[in-house]
């Protein structure tokens, strides 16, 4: 498959994509719509010799990836929001543990049991922790079949690189999506050693624990202090976006994934009725691309910023916190599993442009 | 011939070796508290003893050494 | 005069937390000397559950992987299909095996994972102050149950041996008692058959030990090994319900 374009589904690229990183462990719970994840890998998984284990919760899985990730393996699970929901506990864990990991989470909508269209609605749960106590997760949001695999073979190098979880958020639309997409022929695999591993102490004098209980809250605070620290270093490293007609826009648009895909149109639109829109991509959503949009609020010739998202607005909190109220951040969204149309776009961005501080509001 | 050894600071008082003991040799040393304020075991009667190593592997702690 | 018996390297140095009696500290010591004796310390992993044995990888000298409550099992699964030929162990009490983790232990041994399950049964949960479990027998008080297990509002104790033996996956189930030397011993052997067992790659083990817990039952350590022989084994007969006619004696396994 190296080296050439091939049609597959967005679902299947994920799994095909963890292969190609050294993944030999995928654990997982069918949910719709990221069945097909576990579907390519119950074949190809098995084929290669990997080991693949449809576990019998969300939890259950979560908790093998950590047993596998303890023992110095390259894991993987999949699944959607309910099950991530139900994974929580044991992502806290794999922070606390500091193990490398990596979930994706193929988001549909809720709340409860929601729906099974796509949605954007995760974004809390994903960027400010969604499990107990201060922790992070690197979250990434690719916004193409091509970027599904680029961007799940870089999250096994980076959970690995900062011993955490790597959270790829994708949804619906873009799980089911079939594009082209091109193949390297070797991946860019980062190996690192792993002298922290509980492998059997095979002659070492001391034993290897993983674990993320301190009872004494000295130690706890100090583990803290060291987490707080790493997150801190990835965010003045690891800030991944795309940013384009910042330089004259007068509104700029804040999307990721899916969203942004629809934006990129209207962005044509507004231009062919004189309305100079641009826009921020976000692909890191955890490190957000704070400065970038900060500094852009600084710009003159930004009148105002919309925020579009699938759902009640979630990620629009954090535009509106690196913006800091230099200029209106106006939002617009859609839930249930409805996207919104580049006509309900357009009219916002007119609207906008016709009244930039109130020309938002609904 | 047999003797039994107890590392004292880590006996709990817990009494099972008294319990297992087939020979009724040991007890609770109520005249003397250890270093976590428990009664530590003793062998009250050395000689008797036939280092079975009952006392021993009933012992929770490991505090018990038994020689033969 | 030679040592006949003294303090395993199988354990470390550190003095154990565990209540005064408690057979915790009987059953980590058997464990750990049987990894000694088998030759397996540095090819065990063991797995620390949630409960008063929280800690129990700074008692056994093998590496160690921490699990979220009742996760155990699985967290044996991820690391055992990831490590093949090492030994991975859970050590769970009677909340976390029979309570939260229940899906876990039934589908790793349905599974017939290659892990040992060590089942510490003291028909009460101890670290959280002497709840009812799902083993606390009917007209046992605790502290939720606090007139007495009453069966029309709080149902009936489990038998987990005998419902783990039912799967094809398990291959060796035991239950075991530390009540005397006697017991102790054969509670050892069952450790060792059940490592054995793992090592032959024959599926799942469990070992289920009944113990005490002198401190949440209200009785002195000794007043507490007699009422488990009373009350908790009419309810959790000892014995093989799985795998007893698996003899390492013999050359050839017979499975």
């Amino acid at each position: 498959m190296a080296g050439k374009r091939v049609l597959m589904k967005g679902n299947e690229v994920i799994a095909e994509a963890a292969l190609r990183a050294g993944c030999r462990n995928y654990f997982g719970y069918p949910i719709t719509p990221q069945t097909e994840v576990m579907h390519y890998m119950a074949k190809k998984m098995v084929e290669i010799g990997g080991n693949f284990v449809q576990a019998e919760s969300e939890v259950s899985a979560i908790n093998m990836v950590y047993g596998a990730a303890a023992a110095g393996a390259r894991v993987m699970t999949s699944s959607s929001s309910p099950g991530i929901s139900l994974k929580q506990e044991g992502i806290s864990y794999i922070a606390g543990a500091e193990l490398p990991a990596v979930a994706v989470n193929i988001v549909r909508a809720g709340p409860g049991l929601g729906g099974i269209l796509p949605s954007q609605g995760d974004y809390w749960q994903a960027t400010k922790g969604g499990g107990h106590g201060d922790y992070r997760n690197i979250v990434i949001a690719p916004a193409s079949v091509q970027e599904l695999y680029e961007l799940t073979v870089e999250a096994f190098n980076l959970a690995d690189k900062y011993r955490m979880l790597a959270m790829i958020l994708g949804d619906g639309t873009l799980g089911q999506m079939m594009e082209p997409v091109l193949f390297r022929d070797e991946e860019p695999i980062e190996k690192i050693e792993k002298p922290w591993a509980a492998t059997g102490r095979g002659g070492r004098d001391f034993h290897n624990t993983v674990t993320s209980i301190y009872i004494d809250p000295d130690d706890l605070e100090a583990k803290n202090i060291e987490l707080q620290e790493k997150y801190k270093y990835i965010e003045e490293h690891e800030v991944r976006y795309e940013a384009y007609g910042l330089e004259d826009a007068e509104i700029v648009i804040t999307a990721f994934s899916t969203c942004s895909r629809i934006c990129k149109n209207v962005i044509k639109q507004a231009a062919e009725q004189g309305i100079k829109v641009g826009m921020i991509r976000p692909i890191t959503l955890w490190p957000f691309p704070t400065k970038i949009i900060s500094e852009t609020a600084d710009l003159s010739n930004v009148k105002a910023f919309l925020d579009v998202e699938l759902s009640a607005g979630q990620m629009v909190e954090d535009v509106r916190l690196a913006v800091s109220g230099r200029k209106p951040v106006h939002f617009y969204g859609r839930m249930g599993g409805n996207l919104p149309t580049q006509k309900e776009i357009l009219d916002k961005i007119i609207a906008i442009h016709n009244d930039p501080n109130e020309g938002g509001r609904v | 011939m047999a003797k039994v050894t107890f590392r004292d600071d880590l006996c709990k008082g817990c009494g099972l070796c008294v319990y297992a003991c087939p020979k009724k040799i040991l007890e609770l040393d109520t005249k003397s508290l250890n270093s976590k304020g428990y009664h530590p075991a003793v062998c009250v009667d050395p000689d008797s003893c036939i280092g079975c190593t009952f006392c021993a592997v009933q012992c929770p702690d490991s505090v018990i050494t038994v020689e033969r | 005069m030679a040592i006949v018996f003294q303090p395993t390297e199988g354990l470390t140095d550190k003095p154990f937390h565990y209540c005064p009696g408690c057979n915790h500290g009987i059953i980590h010591r058997i464990i750990a000397e049987s990894m000694v004796e088998m030759g397996i310390l540095e090819d065990t992993v063991s797995v620390a559950s949630v409960g008063c044995t929280y800690n129990s990888y700074d008692y056994f000298s093998c590496d160690a992987v921490q699990a979220a409550h009742g996760r155990a099992p699985a967290v044996a699964t991820g690391i055992k299909r990831t490590l093949k030929d090492k030994i991975v162990f859970t050590y769970q009490g009677d909340g976390d095996l029979a309570s939260i983790g229940t899906a876990e232990i039934i589908h790793a041994a349905a599974r017939g994972e290659k892990i040992t399950a060590f089942f510490v049964n003291n028909a009460v949960y101890g670290m959280t102050s002497g709840q009812m479990a799902p083993t606390t027998l009917l007209g046992q008080v605790t502290t939720t149950s606090p007139f007495g297990r009453d069966a029309s509002y709080q149902g009936y104790p489990i038998n987990v041996s005998e419902l783990i033996a039912q799967l094809t996956g398990a291959a060796y189930v035991e239950r075991v008692c530390l009540t005397d030397f006697k017991n102790i011993q054969n509670a050892k052997k069952a450790v060792q058959k059940a490592f054995r067992v793992q090592q032959e790659g024959l599926g799942f083990s469990m070992v289920e030990f009944l113990s005490t817990c002198p401190t949440n039952w209200g009785k002195e350590p000794v007043e507490a090994m007699e009422w488990l022989k009373e009350k908790m084994i009419p309810q959790y007969p000892l014995g093989c319900f799985k795998g007893a006619d698996i003899d390492f004696s013999k050359k050839e396994v017979q499975a």
